[in-house]
């Protein structure tokens, strides 16, 4: 069966930047697919290939099979983008009717709207709503068309936590019903939820492509930091799945995905441990350790 | 086998062209600049000869209905598409209707559409305006005529409008589009006849596209100083040579943008 998306060895030039420096990747039908990796990665560039918004400096992209600029591709896609925008002078409701309009067979405007959780702002201009409210805008204009692949760019920055919580239910059941969809998304966490599918991608390369839990267990997702009472060495963390170990003085600085039998085998090699810390690591840095790996 | 066909377009053109009707009716520096400067203009202009002949007969008042005609329409015209476009591209609503289905051929034509029905709508104001306050009166015909020409033999002012939208960013296109358009009007006798402007300028004027689009319109009451085919080549020439700026200057944000 032909994938709804496809890029072969899509590579992305920007003047002296390489943004994708040969990527390939296929997502069939009915698949929800994360594309995860920090700032910068290359996540809005392997989109932008997909819909055709930009033309691979080498390598392919098809959309449904044909040329992502084809119409007959466009009209089975709705889209979500970052740095886009729409006129203000339009109602939530005129433009999600507009957006219906471009599509065979669309979803009726209020079911749209709903979706987003945009009801009450209905008859309400565009150019008045705040910046959540916008996002669930660009939400609602993805999905009225009732699309059978959504691509939505980073669906959930700008969001509060209730239009967080509405729009990753919408996803899901959309995806329930069968819909295709691929998202991008710098949170860890939000892909873990949501897909079944991760793709990292860094440095305009996809370093790991799997289910969630192979790549929480592959990226050490936590940082631990704390002071010791006498200097250790790096014999002391000897067989434990720790990255990018930091021993400066007493303190100490590493990343883990397994925190807690970290800490349990310390206590237990008698290491005296003062103002622990355990905080969420900095996906950059996780990724810079997966990239990294021999 | 889901290609859009024809009705699907259709409909696409139909709810685009709404949208941007309403768009610009909603948008006062749109709307009144577009709907009411020419009225005012001719107020002042028009109004306290509007009683008077030509040498030829024609009616003065008619004659400067029909230049305020024309400059209503490129008003429309450069104005809309310059400021507009450019607008738009400061926005970004041209990355999102790019990753839509709808076709940029529809995009643009629903463009086309929105302005030319604006400019019907000055048209008539204007001339609704000059008949019942001015008293100036010409047979259905004649008018007819006169908004069929000026609405046809816009596609110059339509290009150049979209050049300026693609050349400019959206805080120098008003300027952009009034350092163009003001000097053409003037020069070409929208607000004052071409025989009272200074010798230097009327030297220039029946080189200027602007000039020559207003003949289509004096032409029509029978005050015209060309004949229809001159007119219509002077025009032709200008929309083959806007129409190539414009081309080049989308061809290089696609490029910019898009590649």
């Amino acid at each position: 069966m032909t994938p709804v998306v496809e890029l072969r060895a899509a590579r992305k030039r920007f003047g002296q930047v390489e943004a994708l420096r040969g990527v390939d990747l296929a997502i069939g039908t009915g698949e929800l697919v994360a594309l995860l990796g920090p700032n910068g990665a290359g996540k809005t560039t392997s989109i932008s290939l997909m819909l055709g918004l930009r033309r691979p400096t080498g390598g392919e992209a098809r959309l449904f099979g044909f040329d992502p600029t084809d119409q007959r591709a466009r009209s089975r896609c709705g889209v979500m983008l970052q740095e886009s925008g729409t006129t203000g002078v339009l109602t939530v409701r005129e433009l999600v009717d507009l957006f219906r309009s471009y599509y065979p067979s669309p979803l009726p405007a209020a079911t749209a709207i709903a979706r987003a959780g945009l009801d009450a702002k209905a008859g309400v201009r565009a150019g008045t709503l705040s910046g959540g409210e916008r996002q669930r805008l660009y939400f609602a204009l993805a999905v009225c068309g009732d699309p059978e692949a959504l691509f939505l760019d980073e669906p959930t920055v700008g969001l509060d936590v209730e239009g967080r919580r509405a729009v990753l239910d919408s996803i899901r059941a959309l995806s329930a019903a069968g819909k295709t969809i691929v998202l991008t998304t710098h949170y860890l966490e939000e892909a873990d939820q949501l897909a079944r599918r991760i793709v990292v991608i860094d440095r305009g390369m996809v370093i790991a492509d799997a289910t969630p839990r192979e790549i929480k267990s592959r990226i050490p997702s936590k940082r631990i930091s704390f002071n010791t009472g006498a200097p250790v060495s790096d014999a002391t963390f000897r067989g434990l799945p720790v990255q990018n170990l930091e021993l400066a003085d007493h303190r100490v600085r590493l990343l883990s995905h397994e925190p807690e039998l970290v800490l349990k085998a310390l206590f237990e090699r008698g290491v005296a441990v003062r103002d622990l810390e355990v905080t969420g690591a900095d996906l950059e840095e996780a990724f810079l350790s997966l990239t990294t790996r021999p | 086998m889901r290609y859009p066909a024809a009705a699907r377009l259709l409909r696409m053109l139909l709810m685009q062209t709404r949208s941007e009707l309403l768009m610009r009716w909603r948008v006062p520096a749109f709307s009144v600049t577009n709907l009411a400067l020419p009225i005012v203009f001719f107020t002042f202009f028009g109004l306290p000869v509007a009683h008077l002949r030509r040498a030829d007969g024609v009616s003065i008042g008619a004659y400067l209905l029909a230049s305020f005609g024309a400059y209503a329409v490129g008003n429309v015209m450069i104005y809309g598409f310059g400021i507009g476009v450019a607008n738009e591209r400061a926005m970004k609503i041209d990355r999102l209707m790019r990753a839509s289905p709808l076709p940029p051929l529809v995009f643009m034509l629903a463009k086309v559409l929105t302005a030319l029905v604006f400019a019907l709508l000055a048209l008539m104001l204007l001339i609704g305006f000059g008949a019942t306050v001015g008293g100036i009166h010409q047979p259905g015909a004649v008018w007819a005529m006169v908004i069929a020409r000026l609405l046809a033999g816009s596609l110059p002012f339509i290009a150049l409008g979209f050049a300026i939208g693609y050349l400019s960013g959206p805080h120098a296109a008003p300027a952009v589009a009034n350092l163009i358009y003001l000097p053409l009007a003037f020069a070409s006798g929208f607000f004052v006849p071409v025989g009272q402007l200074p010798p230097f300028v009327q030297a220039i004027a029946p080189f200027l596209p602007t000039y020559h689009y207003a003949q289509l319109a004096w032409s029509a009451l029978g005050a015209g100083s060309e004949t229809l085919g001159t007119s219509l080549l002077w025009l032709a020439g200008y929309t083959a040579v806007f129409l190539a700026l414009a081309v080049r200057a989308y061809r290089r944000e696609e490029r910019a943008k898009f590649a």
